[in-house]
């Protein structure tokens, strides 16, 4: 039985570890090497790694920290954040990724995902999507770190992303992202039982009981950050916790 | 000792080499017919899709060379799947190492999600490469083809069917999941190829 994975998220800012509420207010959350090491000993079934900066002249900084990060861990490590060449991912990988996760260059040109998932297959590209949901009632899609609005519903930019060859869906609610009030249920259950392909949950998992929820609304995956980083969830309680429930899971 | 990961221009041969590293290993990437044939032990990753992999490998002669060796061989992943008969994807004729097709996942009309990304079972296990791992262990696999359970099969797992999660014939062994990726299961299945 595949096990349904739960996956801390590093947002890294000039080589720390940072955690906002709403994509605004960071506050640091340490060193992202110790935590990696930290979450793959603790039973994280995978990594995320996105840099919220992403400038051209960070890069440098941010790919030895990725390969500092790759020689610590023995579990997936996805890397995100301004990438939108293959050539971005090419070094990525070169440097111990095994995934990359791309958002604003694939929605700016879809063609990108089909130039990567040709060049390195459908199980290295993750396509991000930051949502929010408008007064109509329906999820559309949010660029730069959710300041930009696309007109594009989430829901028709997931199965394109899918068409040109996305492996995985990471799909972030920002309404609900810090929150701690739970996962956005709705939506991802649409994109859960529509897509041919796993969708990870990201934005408002506060307590066990949302990721609960959010598995049971069919998501592959759940993906956390500040309740791993500051250990108001520990990775073997939660996971004891679901499996109690009747969520299967790597324990 | 040796050790020689068969060189691709893509894909995540870094973990497999980090991974080596962290159990006190060292390995070249090469694609180096004599430097291959030297070392003691030699890993074929395999990445992206079947039928530009074997092109890649006959272009570069190193399909002979592959089907030749006589130390320990790893495929992981498509490199699995590249040692066995055929692949469906793209209908490709493969090395004909393992008597055993690959086939893609068919959801059958099931909500089964393809490819098959994250930790599963890897159950009947046998043979030396699964020395002081237990059965019903978690493994990380990513994939959409898999390969029969045949005569060959030293480890199987289940999604949508029973499939081949290891092979292994003489000195080749293949393994599905990412060892590179699966914890500390995965670095123990490592050291015992090392040590074979």
């Amino acid at each position: 039985m595949l096990t349904k994975r739960i996956i801390p998220c590093l947002d890294i800012k000039d080589g720390r570890t940072v955690k906002g509420t709403n994509f605004v207010n960071l506050r640091d959350a340490g060193d992202p090497v110790e935590l990696g090491a930290r979450y793959a000993a603790e039973g994280a079934d995978e990594l995320v790694f996105l840099d919220i900066t992403a400038t051209h002249e960070k890069r440098k900084t941010l790919i030895e920290l990725v390969n500092r990060i790759a020689h610590q861990i023995n579990i997936p490590f996805t890397v995100g954040g301004g990438i939108s060449t293959v050539e971005d991912v090419q070094v990525l990988l070169q440097h111990g990724a095994d995934k990359i996760s791309v958002n604003s260059a694939a929605v700016k040109r879809p063609e990108l995902i089909r130039e990567l998932s040709g060049e390195f297959g459908s199980q290295c590209v993750v396509v991000a999507i930051d949502a929010k949901k408008e007064q109509d009632g329906e999820w559309y899609v949010y660029l730069n770190g959710g300041r930009t609005p696309t007109g594009i519903r989430c829901e028709d930019w997931a199965h394109q992303a899918v068409a040109l060859g996305a492996g995985e869906i990471l799909l972030t609610s920002m309404d609900h992202d810090g929150t701690k009030q739970g996962f956005a249920l709705d939506i991802t259950h649409r994109l859960s039982v529509g897509l041919p392909v796993p969708v990870i949950a990201s934005g408002g998992g506060g307590t066990p009981q949302h990721f609960l929820d959010v598995f049971r609304e069919g998501a592959d995956a759940a993906l956390a950050a500040s309740v791993f980083h500051f250990r108001e969830i520990d990775i073997p309680d939660l996971k004891g916790f679901l499996s109690l429930h009747g969520i299967d899971m790597r324990i | 000792m040796d050790i020689a990961i068969i060189k691709y221009n893509a894909g995540n041969i870094r973990s497999v080499q980090y991974a080596l590293e962290r159990i006190g290993a060292s390995a070249v990437v090469t694609d180096d017919e004599a430097e291959i044939r030297r070392a003691d032990r030699v890993i074929f990753p395999g990445v992206g899709e079947a039928s530009g992999a074997m092109r890649y490998l006959k272009d570069r002669k190193l399909d002979r060379v592959i089907q030749s060796l006589t130390q320990p061989v790893l495929g992981i992943c498509l490199g699995m799947q590249l040692m066995c008969r055929h692949s469906e994807e793209h209908d490709t004729e493969c090395l004909g190492i393992f008597d055993e097709d690959v086939r893609r996942f068919d959801p059958q009309g099931q909500p089964f999600k393809i490819p098959q990304i994250g930790w599963n079972r890897i159950s009947d296990l046998k043979g030396p490469l699964f020395r002081n791992v237990e059965d019903g262990s978690f493994c990380y696999f990513v994939h959409s083809y898999h390969a029969s359970t045949g005569e060959h099969a030293i480890a199987t797992t289940n999604y949508i069917l029973p499939y081949s999660a290891a092979l292994q014939k003489d000195n080749f062994f293949g393994v599905q999941f990412h060892p590179e990726k699966s914890a500390t299961i995965g670095e123990q299945i490592l050291k015992n190829f090392l040590e074979y």
